[in-house]
């Protein structure tokens, strides 16, 4: 493949993902009004739009047509830059995602995959330490949000980012342990490799070999500190609306709250991404082979959105049905119970893999 | 070609941020341009082939050491620092001192050039997660665990001084 059409199918690939990830976005919004709505017995959004299907459309309208105040005595630069910088920590992630193997229009072979690579000889590759990459970016994304607590100048804020930043940094060694249990498995940090290693023949024939099953452990593990990494029910302590106002982005409006909002759920997305990437096999599930060429590998990026879609599920169901917890229950849940199960976890599961080689 | 010019970009950055660390009188102005001081290292490592160490040095530096240093600041919500007007003794030692050592570094690689070398990137595998694993649990065991023993000592020194003052 030379140069230009490298370039112009990197672009292609960039926009349509980036498209994707923004309609997934607000769209998820919409299910989360929706979904929370059924399980509280109401109905919802439902005047823009059939079932209220253009209701995203209407609040992205709503966020950019109102005025974008700046309070007088904030720090300005650091005000302005803390919505960006959580905004494109949480878009960097899903430039190492991979959606599904390679696809083939008129004679061009590219990975599904916006820095995959496909070889001459077919072979596919990515980013040697692409799960590293992931979790480089949650870690200064939380700069994002104690920034703006700190530059708001206001105590709910402060008090809201100081939480939310002690909680990412606590839950952040939960979740960093509870993926070395399927690293060691694995034996690879590049996530195509990850999702390779479980394609291997099925356990005792019917189960799929998809770390789940081995990794249950790491798996609950990971899902409690990922909702947690997202300031998600029950561990939504930072944006605790009864005691905070709406903490680190109380004195944000117009579009800088949005681009608050689009981060959240754009985490929200990577992280369901990545679980289901380690643990649920990422893009695997039946493909008929009498199926045209082109349904043969876009039938694995629909298996890939079916997974993510179930965890986003999960997300707004949990939302909808557990309450809060208290701040000191979430300190000592984090590194009194989910940090030392991790650490046995990956004793055993190191002790394990040591016996069978 | 690339390389040099990326390298360039990315050092100058550096440099820039470690001085802008200094003239910033904001705490929390110069704790973020640490923060472009260490992400720009990791860009220079990445440009070296070491792409393990240039995540490791966003994760650990930029993502864990310097939130804790942003968060103690908020915390204590230090203000604006005071300006003094400078001591003598700095003037008049320092500033020929750190003349005397840009000197000194620039002759001793300039003059050794030759048998210094440049960085030699022989195998494609350099840097990667596997060398530097069997680098940190083969080689060099005994100082890597060593090093943890260090770091446990000053987590305990930590504790022991929060504790005496309640």
């Amino acid at each position: 493949m030379d140069i230009t059409t490298f370039v112009i199918v990197a672009v292609i690939k960039v926009v349509v993902v980036v498209f994707i990830l923004l309609t997934g976005v607000a769209y998820t919004t919409l299910l989360e009004r929706k979904l929370v709505a059924r399980i509280q017995n109401r109905w919802g959004p439902t005047r823009v739009g059939p079932f209220g299907l253009l209701q995203p459309l209407a609040d992205g309208i709503k966020f950019i047509l109102k005025e974008d105040m700046v309070p007088d005595s904030v720090h300005k630069a650091l005000y302005i830059a803390a919505p960006m910088l959580a905004l494109a920590m949480s878009l960097i992630s899903i430039a190492i995602i991979p959606f599904g193997p390679s696809i083939t229009v008129g004679g061009t072979t590219t990975a599904l995959q916006i820095t995959g690579v496909v070889h001459a000889n077919g072979g596919l590759s990515d980013i040697n330490i692409g799960l590293l990459i992931i979790l480089g970016a949650t870690s200064i994304g939380v700069y994002g949000v104690a920034l703006a607590g700190w530059s708001s100048n206001s105590k709910y804020s402060l008090l809201g980012s100081l939480r939310a930043s002690a909680q990412m940094i606590s839950y952040e060694l939960a979740l960093g342990l509870s993926l070395v249990g399927v690293l060691l498995l694995s034996g690879t940090l590049s996530l195509r490799q990850i999702v390779d290693a479980q394609g291997q023949a099925p356990w005792w024939g019917w189960l799929p070999h998809w770390y789940i099953f081995p990794q249950c452990v790491a798996f609950f593990i990971y899902l409690m500190a990922a909702y947690a990494e997202t300031n998600r029910i029950p561990f939504d302590l930072p944006e605790a609306e009864t005691e905070l106002v709406a903490g680190y982005h109380t004195e944000y409006s117009a579009m800088k709250f949005a681009m608050f909002f689009m981060a959240e759920y754009m985490n929200m997305i990577t992280v369901a991404c990545l679980a289901t990437l380690l643990f649920f096999g990422g893009w695997r599930g039946p493909i008929p082979h009498s199926a045209p060429a082109i349904v043969q590998s876009l039938l694995p990026v629909f298996w890939f959105a079916l997974k993510v879609f179930f965890f986003m599920f999960l997300y707004i169901w949990i939302r909808g049905t557990l309450p809060r917890f208290r701040y000191d229950q979430l300190m000592a849940f984090g590194w009194k119970f989910l940090l030392p199960l991790a650490i046995v976890n990956i004793i055993v599961t190191s002790f394990i893999v040591a016996w069978r080689a | 070609m690339v390389h040099e010019i990326l390298f360039v970009i990315f050092g100058l950055i550096c440099v820039a941020g470690a001085v802008n660390l200094l003239v910033q009188r904001h705490p929390i102005n110069s704790a973020l341009s640490l923060v472009v001081v260490m992400a720009s290292l990791a860009l220079i490592y990445l440009l070296l082939g070491a792409e393990f160490v240039a995540a490791i040095q966003v994760i650990v530096y930029a993502g864990a050491i310097m939130v804790l240093f942003v968060f103690v600041i908020m915390l204590l919500n230090a203000g604006v620092e005071e300006r003094s007007t400078g001591s003598k003794v700095a003037l008049l030692l320092g500033i020929p001192g750190v003349i005397v050592l840009g000197c000194l570094v620039g002759w001793i690689m300039i003059s050794n050039n030759q048998r210094l070398g440049g960085i030699r990137i022989n195998t494609a595998d350099f840097g990667d997660t596997h060398n530097i694993a069997r680098l940190l649990f083969q080689n060099f065991l005994l100082p890597f665990e060593i090093t943890s023993v260090l770091i446990l000592i000053a987590i305990m020194g930590a504790v022991v001084l929060g504790r005496r003052s309640s």
